[in-house]
């Protein structure tokens, strides 16, 4: 039941323990980049089209036709969501003569995935500080020489 | 090594399982019982929580008040669903961080493994905007040990 509410535990005193002018500045720069593409990244994948298309992605490089394909949409329909994947950093493009084949952004997933470590790492504290307290909650149970 | 594992479920849910040595009883004890959670529903070191009501019924209250040591806290209320005492508790919970996050429906459920207990969580991955105040948050501390580090380095 403590998922949530220990997903948010890691806040702490921020101007206080910011010990000079120029880190407090590179940590709101910091913040706000990450922050912003965090809400286009999840905007991006509200849409279940565009979740496919990464899925598509996922399995290797492809071109606008290649994804149009599939998918039975026009061109223009596929290049639209291509560019709010783009936006969102999760795709990106190459150039080949002619063609712009799209393929999966690494660095968009990560933004993605910083939430799940944050829970992670909340969990795991929490979690290891009550095996201290289930320890020592029942000293009766533990017989001599016996392992729990 | 960590015990613990988080998975998603579809891209709504997230399936967190953990295992204790302690029997199920007292890992249903150590969730309900205010004077129990208080000692390690904490977060990061530094940290208490002055404020605990767990009202174990359903219907009852929950209300979750945490502080650092600067005094900086935010607090988390809630309500509780279903009670099967030992196996199973249903529970909603909003935290206010100050503006309230959407109602987070969690469902806990504790069953005997081997001598001890595996318990496992279901939640709901919240919304974009939710995320985004989550990590805006913990960001801090994880900025904050970013710099710690640095500035042992500079």
């Amino acid at each position: 039941m403590a998922a949530a509410r220990s997903a948010v535990l890691f806040v702490t005193s921020s101007a206080s323990s910011m010990r000079n002018f120029a880190l407090t500045i590179r940590y709101y720069l910091y913040k706000y980049v990450v922050m912003v593409s965090l809400d286009a990244t999840f905007s991006a994948l509200a849409d279940p089209t565009r979740r496919a298309i990464l899925d598509r992605l996922a399995q290797g490089e492809a071109t606008v036709m290649e994804l149009a394909e599939p998918f039975k949409m026009t061109q223009p329909a596929v290049s639209q969501h291509l560019r709010v994947l783009e936006d969102a950093g999760l795709v990106v493009r190459r150039v080949e003569g002619t063609k712009r084949p799209r393929r999966l952004a690494k660095a968009g997933l990560e933004v993605m995935d910083q939430w799940l470590a944050m829970l992670r790492k909340a969990l795991d504290r929490n979690y290891d500080r009550l095996d201290g307290v289930l320890a020592a909650m029942e000293p009766r149970k533990t017989r001599k020489g016996e392992k729990r | 090594m960590s015990k613990l594992t988080l998975k998603m479920e579809g891209d709504t849910h997230i399936i967190v399982t953990r295992r204790f040595t302690a029997p199920p009883e007292a890992v249903y004890r150590a969730h309900t019982d205010p004077k129990l959670i208080q000692k390690w529903l904490l977060g990061p070191e530094g940290w208490t929580m002055p404020v605990c009501i767990s009202e174990a019924r359903p219907g009852g209250k929950i209300r979750y008040e945490w502080k650092d040591k600067n005094g900086n806290g935010f607090h988390l209320t809630g309500e509780y669903l279903e009670l099967e005492p030992g196996k199973r508790i249903v529970h909603v919970e909003r935290m206010f961080l100050p503006e309230p996050t959407p109602d987070n429906r969690v469902e806990t459920r504790f069953e005997a493994d081997g001598r001890g207990t595996l318990m496992t969580l279901r939640m709901t991955l919240p919304d974009a905007q939710t995320c985004k105040a989550m990590l805006a948050t913990g960001m801090e501390s994880g900025m904050e040990a970013s710099y710690a580090r640095l500035e042992t380095m500079i």
